[in-house]
């Protein structure tokens, strides 16, 4: 069972109290990690991500201006110094989707990181105390009521328009769903033995928090991060495309796309390069997900989009 | 059974009123004050004036929320600032599209996944279920928009087998209607099937463990026989429950669908609204779909009393 990870609702006492040491859970999380990055694909999902990154890292390198208007080329076809074309503004099509990449790589990534803090927090107020609990949840309840990319388009259409306002309307509808996760992970390790035989010596308050519950939580955070990020890259174009998303004139692929809609039934390649690139790229994340969910969190984690 | 539906309808009554708070306090989020928004750059103080009165802007914020929120249980929604027409009746002008398109999804959704997880779970690990499984991860992958674009150039641009985009009211007939939503009901239902059929894998995989499907494998019954009759019946439970977390999604998606396809139902009115900044509006479509969400759940948590004996209560 050494190789195997953490299981929080874990069913026989005498692996718990084997593992009663509390540090030990970490340890099969960077094994399991490591036994996923074997297989083949996985290796092909992060060979793909790593690719994106560095397109997006070194955009300046590999494409040329992307904002910069040439009326007298709208729409021409491929050519040499437009590899994929150019819109309605005259404007580069591949230097507009390399530097998209950036805006949805920075998006999934800050969502995803926003998500866990105040996630977690809660959640594992929500599962340790009573009162704590009763008022988070019913917040909770109420906030995963209201349909997330209806929020994040009110949120994003309300405030002030840019880059931050948009990684903050698609990060709060996602805090609900990681709260529940964390609290229902809190919930079963609450019950196990070796937490009641930590509270007996005196362990108590935060130094049990840290030790013996947070280690626990680590694994199933880690997955739902990772679809909240897939699903961050989705709704930020889904606001691109409808027009509350980050600014027109900066690259972003849900732009791109919101651009091609009038020009879509002549020129289909200007819708197509943006999302085939935002199904790629979303697709692979989602499938790491899969995977990482496969090799750390055997309960599974509620997948959602 | 009476006092479970009652229970579960009472706990839906103070989400329903902390959404309300949510969705009153969204207005008070935009920076500057929203009536000299709304009055415009020409606007003397005393329209500003007018303006600030007529929406009870002026009220300190918990009486303007009780206002709002008395009115919204009378159904009373307040009126959109720029046509002056109630809320209400702009809703229930555009709910026939939004719901003939997700009935529509929503009948599709469970002929695809149904059968596909169904199957996938009978060949586990073979290349059917690697297949179908893929094609689970592809459809939640790809965003309804793109989807839906995709379809119509293959379907509407190259060839014109529907149409590329609008909505034939039911007056029309039904088989005009359907034909219009053809295309947008696809798209969302390709994306809704996805989640439903690793569901309904899932599920199935769990039944052919089970003793009572072994008793049926031999009595001789045939292969379609024990896995739509016996297998999927235990699918039921969690198969509805992904429907109501699923619905939330599936609003999301009518939103963006309604948009790529202009169909004039309550998706394109929330977009509307927002692009136009008329606050009424919005509180009004997103206290609605919320609403709906609350009795979708409401409903599914009912269903498993009906659907499982074993729940009760």
């Amino acid at each position: 069972m050494t190789d195997q990870p953490f299981v929080p609702d874990g069913t026989s006492l005498q692996e718990d109290t084997s593992r009663a040491a509390g540090r030990v859970v970490r340890r099969p999380i960077l094994e399991a990690l490591l036994v996923a990055m074997k297989e083949p694909w996985t290796i092909v999902c992060l060979t793909v991500l790593g690719g994106f990154v560095l397109v997006a890292a070194f955009a300046p390198l590999i494409a040329g201006d992307p904002m910069a208007i040439n009326p007298a080329l709208r729409l021409k076809p491929p050519s040499p110094d437009a590899w994929w074309g150019r819109d309605h503004l005259g404007r580069d099509v591949f230097s507009r989707a390399v530097f998209g990449t950036r805006i949805s790589l920075i998006i999934g990534f800050s969502v995803a990181v926003i998500a866990v803090i105040p996630g977690v927090t809660l959640g594992v107020l929500a599962g340790l105390t009573k009162i704590g609990g009763t008022i988070v949840m019913r917040i909770v309840d109420a906030m995963m009521a209201i349909p997330a990319v209806l929020l994040a388009i009110a949120l994003a259409a309300l405030l002030q328009p840019g880059l931050t306002t948009v990684i903050i309307a698609i990060s709060i509808p996602e805090i609900p769903r990681m709260v529940r996760l964390v609290r229902s992970v809190v919930l079963s390790i609450r019950e196990q033995p070796y937490v009641d035989a930590a509270i007996s010596v005196g362990t108590g308050g935060l130094p049990l928090v840290f030790r013996h519950v947070l280690p626990n939580t680590v694994a199933p955070v880690i997955v739902q991060a990772t679809y909240a990020a897939a699903s961050a890259i989705i709704a930020a174009a889904i606001l691109s495309f409808l027009g509350v998303g980050t600014p027109p004139d900066v690259p972003s692929w849900g732009g791109m796309m919101a651009d091609a809609r009038k020009y879509f039934q002549f020129y289909p390649s200007l819708m197509a390069y943006p999302g085939v690139l935002l199904s790629l790229l979303v697709l692979v994340t989602n499938v790491l997900g899969d995977r990482l969910s496969d090799v750390l969190d055997p309960r599974k984690s509620t997948r959602r989009l | 059974m009476l006092r479970y539906c009652a229970t579960r309808l009472i706990a839906g009554i103070p989400t329903l009123l902390l959404v309300s708070i949510f969705i009153y306090s969204l207005i008070h989020l935009t920076p500057g004050d929203p009536a000299v928004l709304l009055a415009g750059d020409n606007a003397t103080p005393s329209q500003v004036n007018e303006i600030r009165a007529r929406l009870n802007l002026d009220l300190p914020l918990w009486q303007q929320f009780s206002i709002w929120f008395s009115d919204a249980l009378r159904l009373d929604l307040g009126a959109s600032i720029y046509s002056g027409k109630p809320v209400t009746w702009l809703i229930a002008q555009r709910v026939e599209p939004t719901l003939v398109l997700s009935l529509t999804t929503l009948v599709l959704t469970v002929l695809i996944s149904i059968p596909l997880g169904a199957v996938a779970a009978w060949k586990a690990n073979s290349i059917v279920d690697r297949l179908c499984m893929a094609f689970a991860v592809i459809g939640f992958s790809v965003p309804v928009f793109v989807i839906a674009y995709m379809l119509v150039y293959l379907f509407a641009v190259e060839w014109r087998i529907f149409p590329v985009q609008g909505y034939k009211p039911l007056s029309n007939g039904l088989l005009t209607t359907l034909h219009s939503v053809t295309l947008p009901a696809i798209s969302l239902a390709l994306v809704f099937s996805a989640l439903i059929a690793r569901v309904t894998r899932a599920s199935v995989l769990d039944a052919l463990g089970e003793n009572y499907i072994r008793t049926a494998r031999a009595k001789g019954l045939s292969a379609p026989r024990i896995l739509f009759l016996h297998a999927l019946k235990s699918v039921g439970v969690p198969v509805v429950t992904v429907v109501g977390i699923g619905f939330a999604t599936l609003i999301g998606g009518v939103v963006v669908t309604e948009s790529v396809f202009n169909i004039p139902g309550i998706g394109r009115l929330t977009v509307d609204a927002i692009t136009q900044r008329d606050y009424p509006v919005i509180q009004g479509v997103i206290l609605f779909f919320s609403a709906s969400l609350i009795l979708i759940n409401l409903l599914v948590d009912l269903s498993y009393a009906l659907i499982d004996p074993r729940v009760k209560g």
